[in-house]
């Protein structure tokens, strides 16, 4: 209960997050054609077909399109988490300067959840079962940073659980003993342990109710604040997301089609994909008739040649059958991938 | 677990190991181990015709001889090896050749029947108790739990020892008392997971019947699992009757594998060193057990994807 | 005591005494049911030969007196019931005056050692092979033995049992084929014995635990293959832990739960198999004691001895059942 009064007297938007990236210069996260495709018997399914984007220090960047766009996937790529029959074909994945892609095991494990952490989606069964909460923080501690002093270790953990705004108790609980919202709250706190460079939350507050997702939310907010991390946020809920992030990149079909501060995706949408996701947020305003796409899905196995979104976009000429539209930078910082805006 | 570098990602043509048929059904266990019962239903078929088998019945040879490949050693008191006897005999003068074909019949059988009952009972008794639940399902349960914890076959033991002449058909009878527990409660649990599967709830939504949800919706997706069940079940069956066979508490009257055996140590055919007498009973069987072993591991993999493609990674 | 509750307790108990009076009840009632009445054909038959038998009228008389076959079924049952809950198992009838219970008394350790040494060593054993076979860093040369190994599996240990008899003890003279130890050696805490004892338990030890072995490795690939795929295995591995640790505390230590409940479920076949073992290689334990009840028609043995075997399981399932919750927290929370 107490924490729903936090939550409740915090609600404002934070100011910080509609403005520019604190440091626009400091990149933490270089992603260059990233390419992850799926082994099926009848051939391979593109799960992720070459995406470019950077993620600078301190900003939290949402990762936003519909289920089966691939950014799952992505996410699970950028940590080489990718299970068979899923394997990377190809790209960057540069964190701090150095290539995840081109590690071997070893160097791969340490650079984990240091520089790179992640919260998973559906915190429900990813805690260990039989472990206590205060082992499975203390581990990924320990792995990284050797065995700790037992009264500093727990003082740590403590102070993590406060942070994500967990009660003390929680330390020494199993995860079948807290709730879906709490558990979540674990994963965040298990994930800024080591204060990493970068965190990708995967989907944070999808199967939660809405008042937890308030909580969960406004964590993740106090944790960028305080941390100063990065965050890649993914999600399919574009309204949910704009609160939290200060750049949002619009994925479909294995592709990146648009990437944009904030608000000027919403007040301008150049992509006819984006367009179309905005208009179906519903709105408390005003009263909106429901758009529905005409035209297929393609074969994931089989993309057309050219645009990726050439068969359900309103605008499509026929260059857009035939060649691949690069992203480009048409504003300042406002990446679009579509020949509507190739002749500027 | 499944990590893999960018170069490795690029070498590796595929991400699993797949069947080259697209058919679960083919599964290579599966296959090979029906292949294995078809030959010994095959043996038992075609034999009679090009074999005598009434010399399965004593004193229809003469005793103790070796099969036709084996070394005589001298002093054991054996004949010599005959064609007209290729396996050898023993010492009731039992041709082992008629013997095998005369006997193996018995034990599929008696595998069969109770197995076939249990799976019976099991099925009525597993969706009973994962669709009424309450005290039903619970009063299900205990009793199969209970079932479960006793020794059977010591069980059997006692009772087949108070009943002196058994026949095959009882002995099955009898065998089918311990072979319900099993299949009622995978059958139990396998219809409580999948009533809260979506495609149930539809059902049910649309007004079908328990009946209709039952044999429609839940049977097809059951069926590698009863399948498993259903072929592990004879195994144990058969192996039940052969143990009480082999304390010498099965049929007299009739040739089977297990009383073969149980023949054979009360003669002291180990230490006599007359292997055959043993030796192809126990053949006979590996080649029943092994091949029941595969197919059911093999319907496991077809019920259960993840089972197949070698390791964990 | 971790997740121990008082309500599971009773349950369990509860599961115990209920499993004890089921198969006291089935070996009392079933063999009644068999047409012409057995005992009494016995003590008529017993009574003919009264002149050429030793103590026959103290026999009968003994026989009279525990199935008081005057009276009615269901006193016949409670006075049943009342000898064999406080353990009166009575007198064999082939070696009489024995008693029963001295009997198994003397066969008890030998059949405990067995079982539980064969079964303990087959349960890690096998688990351990099997956890190996899931991890990728296994030799492939060791997961490709797998299937032959696995084989072994379907066999009985009986059956493999006689193999190893006569290849081992009377083909190759390497180990002894019968008993628990010499003849001349005297029991006690003396290497001499002690070393025998060895030697005569390792063949039935083996059957056992080649047989068996591969269903608890199967079952632990499986598990390991399960676990592999779960969400928290994911994180694990995100976390950066040493594969080791991911190994043992997340993947072992989650696949070993239900790998305890299939124990617990299988005890009541492996005394049984193990009851045939000890016949196959003439070991003292209450398997052979039991076929030596067989036949000599020794009803009262028989029946002593089964009723011991039930709650010996029960008894060591209870044990399992209580240990359970140590080793998974969240199972007090749950139904029975």
């Amino acid at each position: 209960m107490i924490e729903t009064q936090d939550a409740a007297r915090r609600v404002q938007l934070d100011a910080t997050t509609t403005q520019r990236p604190n440091n626009q210069d400091n990149v933490v996260l270089q992603v260059r054609d990233l390419r992850v495709h799926y082994s099926t018997p009848s051939g391979d399914v593109i799960a992720v077909n070459g995406i470019t984007f950077d993620v600078y220090q301190g900003e939290l960047i949402g990762l936003v399109g519909e289920s089966g766009c691939g950014k799952t996937t992505a996410a699970m790529a950028l940590l080489r988490l990718v299970q068979p029959p899923g394997r990377i074909l190809d790209g960057q994945v540069v964190i701090n300067g150095t290539d995840l892609l081109s590690l071997n095991e070893q160097e791969l494990r340490q650079v984990r959840w240091r520089e790179l952490a992640l919260i998973p989606q559906g915190a429900m069964n990813s805690l260990n079962p039989v472990m206590r909460i205060k082992n499975q923080i203390a581990d990924g501690i320990e792995t990284h940073e050797g065995k700790q002093p037992p009264a500093a270790l727990k003082e740590r953990i403590l102070k993590l659980l406060t942070m994500v705004g967990l009660p003390g108790r929680v330390y020494n609980m199993y995860p079948h003993e807290l709730s879906g919202g709490m558990k979540q709250r674990v994963c965040i706190a298990m994930a800024i342990a080591l204060n990493p460079s970068l965190i990708i939350a995967d989907e944070p507050t999808s199967a939660l109710d809405v008042i937890v997702q308030r909580i969960v939310a406004q964590t993740l907010l106090d944790v960028k604040k305080r941390l100063g991390v990065s965050m890649i946020l993914i999600g399919h809920d574009m309204g949910l997301l704009a609160q939290l992030v200060d750049r949002i990149a619009v994925m479909y079909a294995g592709n990146i089609v648009e990437i944009a501060p904030v608000k000027e995706i919403f007040a301008e949408p150049l992509h006819p994909y984006t367009q179309l996701l905005i208009a179906s947020i519903p709105s408390v305003k005003e009263r909106k008739p429901l758009v529905i796409t005409g035209g297929l899905t393609h074969d994931l196995r089989n993309p057309p040649p050219g645009c990726i979104f050439q068969l359900r976009c309103p605008y499509v000429m026929d260059i857009c059958r035939q060649v691949t539209p690069p992203l480009r930078e048409l504003r300042p910082n406002h990446y679009v991938a579509c020949h509507l805006y190739e002749q500027e | 677990m499944a990590t893999i570098t960018a170069e490795q990602s690029d070498l590796e043509k595929k991400g699993i190991d797949l069947n080259r048929w697209d058919s679960p059904w083919l599964n290579p266990k599966f296959v090979i181990g029906a292949f294995m019962i078809l030959l010994v239903v095959l043996i038992e078929i075609i034999g009679p015709v090009f074999w005598d088998v009434s010399m399965a019945n004593t004193a229809s040879a003469p005793l103790n001889l070796p099969p036709v490949w084996a070394e005589v050693t001298p002093g054991f008191g054996f004949g010599q090896p005959d064609l007209a006897h290729p396996l050898g005999t023993e010492s009731n003068g039992r041709d082992m050749l008629a013997l095998l074909i005369a006997a193996t019949p018995r034990s599929l059988r008696v595998g069969l029947i109770a197995a076939g009952i249990g799976m019976t009972v099991g099925i009525i008794l597993g969706f009973t108790a994962g669709f009424l639940g309450g005290w039903v399902d619970n009063l299900i349960r205990i009793l199969s739990d209970a079932f479960i914890t006793i020794p059977a076959l010591a069980v059997l033991i006692v009772i087949s020892a108070f009943v002196r002449q058994i026949t095959i058909e009882n002995m099955a009878l009898l065998l089918a008392l311990f072979a319900w527990p099993g299949p009622t409660r995978l059958i139990r649990a396998q219809v409580l997971s999948m009533r809260e599967h979506g495609y149930v709830r539809m059902a049910r939504l649309s007004g079908a019947s328990s009946l209709d949800i039952m044999f429609k919706e839940m049977m097809p997706n059951l069926l590698p699992y009863l399948a498993a069940s259903f072929t592990g079940n004879v195994s144990i069956n058969i192996l039940a009757a052969t143990s009480l066979e082999a304390l010498g508490l099965g049929p007299t009257r009739v040739p089977t594998l297990g009383m073969t055996i149980f023949y054979a140590i009360r003669a002291a055919a180990i230490l006599r060193g007359m292997w055959w007498w043993w030796g192809f009973p126990i053949l006979m069987l590996t080649v029943i057990f092994v091949g029941l072993f595969l197919m059911t591991v093999g319907l496991d993999e077809i019920a259960n994807p993840r089972l197949r493609g070698a390791q964990a990674q | 005591m971790g997740g121990l509750t008082r309500e599971y307790l009773l349950k369990r108990v509860g599961m115990f005494l209920l499993t004890v009076w089921l198969g006291t009840t089935l070996i009392f009632i079933i063999p009644r049911l068999a047409p012409g009445d057995p005992i009494s054909a016995m003590v008529s038959r017993m009574s003919a030969q009264a002149g050429r038998v030793e103590n026959s009228d103290q026999i009968i008389e003994a026989w009279r007196a525990r199935f008081g076959l005057d009276a009615p079924a269901h006193i016949q049952y409670l006075r049943y019931l009342r000898n064999v809950l406080t353990f009166d198992l009575g007198y064999s009838l082939a070696f009489f005056p024995t008693e029963v219970g001295e009997m198994i008394r003397r066969s008890l350790p030998w059949t405990l050692g067995l079982l539980g040494l064969a079964t303990s060593i087959s349960f890690v054993a096998g688990n351990a092979v099997g956890a190996l076979l899931a991890w990728r860093r296994t030799p492939g040369l060791a997961r490709a033995l797998l299937p032959l190994a696995l084989t072994f599996t379907a066999i009985p240990p009986f059956m493999l049992g006689i193999l190893l008899l006569y290849l081992l003890a009377f083909g190759l003279d390497w180990l002894p084929f019968a008993g628990a130890y010499e003849r001349g050696v005297t029991p006690g805490v003396n290497l001499a014995f002690i070393l025998s004892v060895i030697k005569h338990g390792t063949l039935p030890s083996l059957a056992i635990v080649v047989t068996t072995m591969g269903f608890w490795a199967l079952g632990m690939r499986g598990m390991m293959i399960t676990t592999d795929g779960e969400d928290y295995m994911i994180l694990a591995q995100a976390k950066g832990l040493r594969p080791g640790r991911i190994f043992w505390l997340y993947g072992v230590r989650n696949s070993i739960l239900p790998q305890v409940t299939a124990l617990a479920l299988s005890l009541g076949s492996i005394a049984g198999g193990t009851v045939i073992v000890e016949y196959i290689f003439t070991y003292p334990g209450m398997g052979y004691l039991l076929y030596q009840g067989i036949i000599n028609t020794d009803y009262a043995l028989i029946q002593g001895i089964v009723f011991m075997l039930i709650v010996g399981v029960a008894i060591a399932v209870l044990i399992l059942d209580l240990l359970y919750p140590l080793i998974d927290p969240r199972i007090s929370y749950q139904k029975g």
